[in-house]
């Protein structure tokens, strides 16, 4: 076949996302050891099993392979009625072993794909696989009298951990930061894991390589690229971009002067703002699987599949989905409202009380209810504030009992002390103007000024602004401007 | 019955083990012609033989999640050749 010459167009990123996220058992994943280590002494949550000592035997928990289910269910996967454990073998301090309890090819779930929207286009991600795992030791790399040394804690060791590998199907820093963001999300949504990245529950690998996009072939099915970098050290979504990034630049500037990057591994350092090759003693991968002999394996029932996956609550997706549907939120807010089950509930609960208008309750809890919240770095959940009381708050600026911007500073008041809107108006002594009060005031204030009248009358419509002023002032602002402006047209059209 | 090579040195190295040359030699013929012995396993027709990796039996051997009290420090320590502040201690596996 005669080729016509390729044109070269550009260098596209091939990018594929090991996620490790820990699950939240109470007790680790073959032993009973508590998975409660973050702030514990070293090695004070192990035991013969974690420790990998001779002749201690694991039995699997199954809570954590119901968590692994239910992930692979809730992004699209198929679940297996067959399974098992499998060892992978390697020598490493943080594994106390000499293996890992893995699984090779019979994972909990594969196939699945989860939808990701960037720049207002939606795009398939598909989901190789999630497998279920044991966590390994934690290492601290450290300097003693001069000698390096290493130091191990297995408080860590054999807490379960699920891994979930997409197809190389992400193409840019964002979508992959959108993808891991989803996946936080819908895990959190099912409660199987905190996947907190500071705290290393949730651990980000992205690969990363480049391929040619030659003329004509933008959209057709590419070959992969001979070699890929994995990307370590990653604790935020924001380094994740930022390393991915850097390597797309960096193996770009590689590839550019015609050579070939080298397949390794390498570590985002923050500081000096690039990754960096991670050269370790860690043997070539020959990790000679085979199935765990001391585990048996597992053989699940259709009719156990359905029964969990009637446990599945309703995720991101469809929730967002039903609030631009039903409360005719826009996108954006609905967006934010369903980050997280709790603030979609608090939403929901408002609404349901101030049913005049869905959308001023979400303007207020994405606008002041959220400002307030992030200042004090706090999620709805830490607060008192109740989403019967947002509501009473809100009818009280209806009935312009308090201004808006009244109701704003008793806001962020009731979002500390979880105390009701009256309560908190009387206490901070913010009242607003009575209606009764108010057109008291307009009378007053038209009496004074009937030059102003009229002015009025002749048709000069600044006296009608003068009039207004002289009210507000007196009233300090705390009448809404519309029905001052209501008030004192009445009061002159009464007094014609 | 063909002889089943083997290399040593990929070997002993997956087994983070150091070996002398004469070890290697002798380990070496030791591992081939054990390795040799069990291939004998290759001659059974196994068509039609479903792939087993338990023999036991057994299935869905599971544990509720309830945690259990777990070792102190000192005795989760007791068999480290190096302990430091409550640590096992390692040599670097970061080269320099």
């Amino acid at each position: 076949m005669v080729r016509e010459e390729t044109e070269f167009v550009n260098w596209e990123a091939v990018i594929g996302l090991e996620v490790h996220i820990e699950l939240s058992t109470k007790s680790k994943m073959f032993c009973g050891c508590s998975t409660d280590y973050f702030t514990a002494k070293p090695n004070t949550h192990t035991c013969p099993v974690c420790l990998g000592l001779p002749g201690a035997m694991p039995k699997a928990n199954k809570l954590a392979i119901k968590y692994t289910q239910l992930i692979g269910l809730a992004l699209n996967c198929k679940t297996r009625t067959g399974s098992k454990f499998d060892r992978k073998n390697y020598f490493y301090p943080d594994l106390a072993k000499g293996f890992q309890i893995s699984q090779y090819d019979l994972p909990f779930s594969e196939n699945g794909h989860m939808f990701i929207t960037t720049n207002g286009r939606t795009k398939k991600i598909g989901i190789t696989r999630a497998h279920l795992e044991e966590d390994t030791g934690k290492l601290i790399h450290t300097k003693l009298n001069g000698t390096r040394l290493t130091l191990v804690d297995f408080n860590r060791s054999g807490v379960p951990l699920i891994e979930i590998v997409t197809e190389p199907d992400i193409s840019s820093s964002l979508e992959a930061k959108t993808y891991a963001r989803n996946l936080q999300q819908v895990v959190r949504y099912l409660k199987v894991s905190d996947a907190d990245m500071e705290k290393g529950s949730m651990r980000i690998e992205p690969n990363v390589s480049l391929r040619k996009v030659t003329k004509g072939q933008e959209s057709m099915v590419k070959e992969l690229p001979p070699y890929k970098v994995e990307l370590k050290n990653i604790n935020s979504f924001k380094f994740a971009e930022k390393a991915i990034e850097y390597e797309i630049k960096r193996q770009r500037k590689i590839l550019e002067s015609g050579k070939m990057p080298k397949q390794e591994t390498r570590g985002w350092n923050e500081t000096k703002q690039e990754t960096v090759s991670q050269r370790s003693k860690e043997e070539a991968h020959d990790y000679r699987y085979f199935p765990e002999p001391d585990l048996p394996p597992f053989a699940f029932e259709e009719k156990y599949f359905k029964s969990i996956s009637e446990e599945i609550p309703e995720l991101p997706d469809e929730k967002r989905k039903r609030f631009t549907k039903d409360y005719s939120l826009a996108e954006n807010d609905a967006r934010t409202l369903t980050e997280g089950v709790e603030l979609a509930k608090f939403f929901e609960e408002a609404a349901g009380a101030y049913k005049k208008d869905p959308k001023i309750v979400a303007n207020w809890i994405t606008g002041e209810v959220l400002r307030r919240l992030n200042e004090e770095n706090k999620t709805i959940s830490d607060s008192p504030l109740l989403p019967a009381s947002l509501a009473e708050l809100l009818f009280l600026i209806d009935k312009g009992e308090i201004t808006k911007a009244n109701g704003k500073e008793i806001l962020a008041n009731m979002i500390k002390t979880g105390d009701d809107p009256r309560a908190t108006v009387i206490k901070l002594k913010v009242t607003g103007i009575s209606d009764i009060k108010l057109e008291e005031i307009v009378i007053q204030t038209i009496s004074r000024n009937p030059k102003a009248i009229e002015d009025y009358k002749k048709g000069k419509e600044a006296s009608l602004m003068f009039l207004i002023g002289q009210v507000q002032r007196i009233t300090k602002g705390q009448a809404k401007p519309e029905k001052v402006r209501e008030f004192v047209l009445r009061k002159l059209s009464e007094a014609d | 019955m063909s002889k089943v090579k083997i290399d040593i040195n990929h070997v002993s190295k997956l087994a983070n083990l150091n070996l002398t040359k004469e070890e290697k030699e002798k380990f070496e013929k030791q591992l081939s012609s054990v390795l040799t012995y069990i291939s004998q396993l290759n001659e059974i027709e196994t068509e039609g033989v479903e792939p087993i990796g338990h023999i036991t039996g057994m299935v869905n051997v599971l544990r509720e999640d309830e945690p259990r009290p777990s070792l102190s420090q000192e005795d989760s320590l007791l068999n480290a050749s190096k302990k430091q502040n409550g640590f096992f201690q390692v040599d670097s596996i970061f080269e320099e």
